[in-house]
């Protein structure tokens, strides 16, 4: 199972960041759990500097964006790899 | 192969963006012959007459004003692609050492570095954690939202060139001196302890990476964002600005916000702070202040101190300072927008 983590304070562009997580994940029909991480000294963790930023299994994948639908998809089919 | 297939594509690139190009420069040089036809021809206005001109006036200002918006909007996001907050913290990390020159690149780098006031918090603590100085990482805060493009874009469009170019070195000399008084003011201590505990080990940018493609794919869908989003500001505060051109007297406001009353600035500002607009709400409404006998510096200063100093960005700035440096961040850059609208009063 995927563990996505969409980092960011709360702002509208990360709740769209985890929306469009939810999506690609539904229609990819993976099993994941996408979760929004607003805690700052959480965020830091991962030396990111500019949010939203996307972590899948643990590891920094996107950051300081909002990605389009399909970047997220091929985000998450590169980490089932 | 894979190489002849990027560069093929970087041509397909350059060519679909000379061609827009192209279009947006046919598109505005017609504006105004196109949009005077429409109005006194198509639509049969009578030359001259007020309502005539008005109708002429938001007929050409509107497309104009949106054309400015996409066209700049797409070629500064093209420009911040080649950065990114990690770069300017490492840029900024060399140079730093030397009073005055980290606060003058900070807050030169404020302007073309994406930056969303949303991820204020994370880029105070990077930077700060890295070993820049409190004073250079303010320049930078204070910079970037300050001198926004649509900011600029609206300026340009409305008042000229002129008033754009002053705003922009104005919040860059502000964002400086206030970024110097604050770094010599050591206040380290009333920065929240918890930051000077973190262990942060900074995750390589993305920014090197990208193709011409994916630049132009950014921009473009950026471009359609944000004029997506103040398009119908625009709309409305052309069309009440036309409105208030013929209905007001023309100095009615003279006498309060002009020149010769000199508590107008200070006032300006104060009621500016606990005020949020985007900068597309908030252009219009100056440009009328303006039209009707407000002077260009009281305005400027009500503008800057409604961008660049808004609660809900003090609000985010509070999980990392302490109430103490809070209130002189706010108090330095208060008293400079305040300067900087005297200034302007004396030399305009």
């Amino acid at each position: 199972m995927l563990n996505i983590k969409v980092l960011g304070s709360g702002c509208a562009n990360c709740h769209k960041v985890e929306a469009l997580a939810k999506q690609a994940v539904a229609q990819l029909g993976v099993e994941a759990k996408v979760e929004l991480v607003s805690d700052v000294k959480e965020i830091m963790r991962y030396g990111v500097m500019s949010t939203p930023a996307v972590v899948i299994n643990e590891k920094l994948v996107s950051s300081g964006r909002v990605p389009a639908l399909s970047q997220i998809t091929t985000m998450i089919t590169d980490a089932l790899v | 192969m894979i190489e002849d297939s990027s560069a093929e594509r970087n041509t397909q690139t350059f060519f679909i963006l000379g061609l827009a190009a192209v279009a947006w420069y046919v598109a505005y040089a017609f504006l105004q012959p196109v949009t005077e036809y429409v109005t006194f021809d198509l639509l049969r206005f009578e030359r001259g007459t007020h309502l005539g001109e008005s109708v002429a006036f938001f007929l050409y200002d509107v497309p104009k004003i949106l054309l400015l918006l996409s066209g700049m909007i797409f070629i500064i996001t093209i420009v911040r692609t080649f950065f990114s907050a990690e770069r300017t913290r490492q840029l900024l990390g060399a140079r730093s050492e030397r009073v005055g020159i980290g606060n003058v690149l900070a807050a030169m780098l404020g302007i073309v570095t994406p930056f969303c006031s949303c991820s204020a918090v994370p880029l105070f603590i990077g930077f700060v954690e890295s070993g820049i100085p409190l004073g250079v990482t303010f320049s930078f805060l204070i910079a970037a939202p300050v001198i926004n493009e649509v900011a600029v874009v609206l300026l340009f469009g409305l008042f000229g060139w002129r008033v754009a170019a002053l705003y922009i070195a104005s919040g860059l000399t502000i964002a400086i001196i206030a970024g110097i008084i604050i770094g010599k003011l050591k206040l380290e201590r009333w920065v929240e302890d918890f930051v000077w505990q973190m262990q942060f080990q900074a995750a390589p940018g993305d920014a090197t990476a990208m193709t011409w493609e994916e630049r132009v794919q950014r921009a473009a869908s950026t471009t359609r964002d944000i004029v997506g989003k103040v398009w119908l500001y625009v709309v409305i505060g052309i069309a009440i600005g036309a409105g208030i051109h013929g209905y007001v007297p023309t100095d009615a406001l003279a006498d309060v916000m002009g020149k010769s009353a000199w508590w107008s600035v200070p006032v300006a500002v104060l009621i500016g702070i606990p005020l949020y607009s985007n900068a597309a709400g908030i252009i219009p409404i100056v440009s009328a202040l303006i039209e009707k006998g407000a002077s260009l510096g009281t305005a400027l200063a009500f503008m800057m101190a409604v961008i660049g100093l808004s609660l809900p960005e003090t609000i985010i700035l509070r999980r990392v300072l302490k109430p103490q440096l809070l209130a002189v961040f706010i108090g330095v850059v208060g008293i400079a927008i305040i300067l900087t609208g005297y200034l302007f009063n004396l030399v305009m």
